[in-house]
């Protein structure tokens, strides 16, 4: 605790291994702050979703085409931006995926996901640049009853 | 990670094919596509196939790796077979309660108890 601020900016080609090295670099640069193994599971499971997403979807897997990540924690917060340079698209028209007619379909998880476990999650206008927040009190996720 | 290794372990044991995972993190699509691939030449050469798929040592899963599994499990459910899971650590627990597909699959706490599930 009482760590001073460390912010870092990323540009990576659309390249999901390069995606996997954002993962750790994060995960390396949050240790000295003491977040929780919930915290670092939640940005974890979020920032590869959100990663995926903007490497996969975004920008059609086009190595040509770079994903740009801004990062910064403190003793308070991790806030995370993901930008890609695809057109982006409407996160609330996703499909419920926890709808019974939608379980057996293998993909659209990642969204609902991220807003699970991170504090907040929102978009830009054009819906290709993502921030996540995690606050250090953060509660979530909720877990329904079993 | 070599290009072409298997990241599974596979063992069939009364019938049972047993799947492991060397890797902890199941997260590069590249790799979960190779699961998936590796997994589905078992269940289209196996009758009957009965699936334990053991999640022990996994820490951490995404989307996709969901996505693999979910495909599995409607290959197995199309050739008459069986499906479990187990051995799945809380959090990663956590993330099908969430998503609700604790409700799809047949997850069990434990291999052995997996093992004498299969009818």
């Amino acid at each position: 605790m009482g760590q001073s601020r460390t912010s870092k900016p990323l540009v990576i080609p659309s390249s999901l291994s390069e995606g996997v090295k954002v993962v750790e670099t994060v995960i390396e640069a949050i240790q000295p702050y003491g977040y929780s193994d919930t915290a670092q599971f939640a940005i974890r499971l979020a920032l590869d979703e959100a990663l995926a997403n903007a490497i996969r979807h975004g920008n059609k897997s086009d190595e040509s085409k770079n994903v740009t990540i801004d990062f910064s924690v403190d003793d308070e917060e991790i806030r995370i931006s993901i930008c890609d340079e695809g057109p982006g698209f409407h996160p609330d028209e996703i499909p419920d995926p926890t709808l019974d007619e939608n379980l057996e379909r293998p993909c659209g998880r990642g969204v609902m996901l991220m807003r699970a476990y991170m504090t907040e999650v929102f978009f830009n206008e054009s819906g290709n640049c993502v921030t996540m927040v995690k606050r250090r009190d953060c509660q979530l996720p909720h877990v329904p009853e079993d | 990670m070599a290009e072409g290794e298997s990241r599974l372990t596979i063992e069939n044991s009364e019938q049972i094919i047993r799947i492991g995972f060397l890797d902890r993190n199941i997260l590069e699509e590249a790799a979960i596509q190779k699961i998936g691939d590796q997994v589905s030449d078992l269940i289209d050469s196996t009758p009957n196939p009965r699936i334990l798929i053991d999640f022990s040592d996994v820490d951490h899963l995404s989307s996709a790796a969901l996505g693999m599994l979910i495909t599995i499990n409607n290959r197995v459910r199309a050739k008459g077979g069986q499906l479990r899971l187990a051995s799945i650590d809380p959090q990663i627990y956590e993330v099908f309660v969430i998503t609700k597909l604790n409700k799809l699959f047949n997850i069990c706490d434990s291999a052995s108890q997996a093992m004498s599930s299969f009818k």
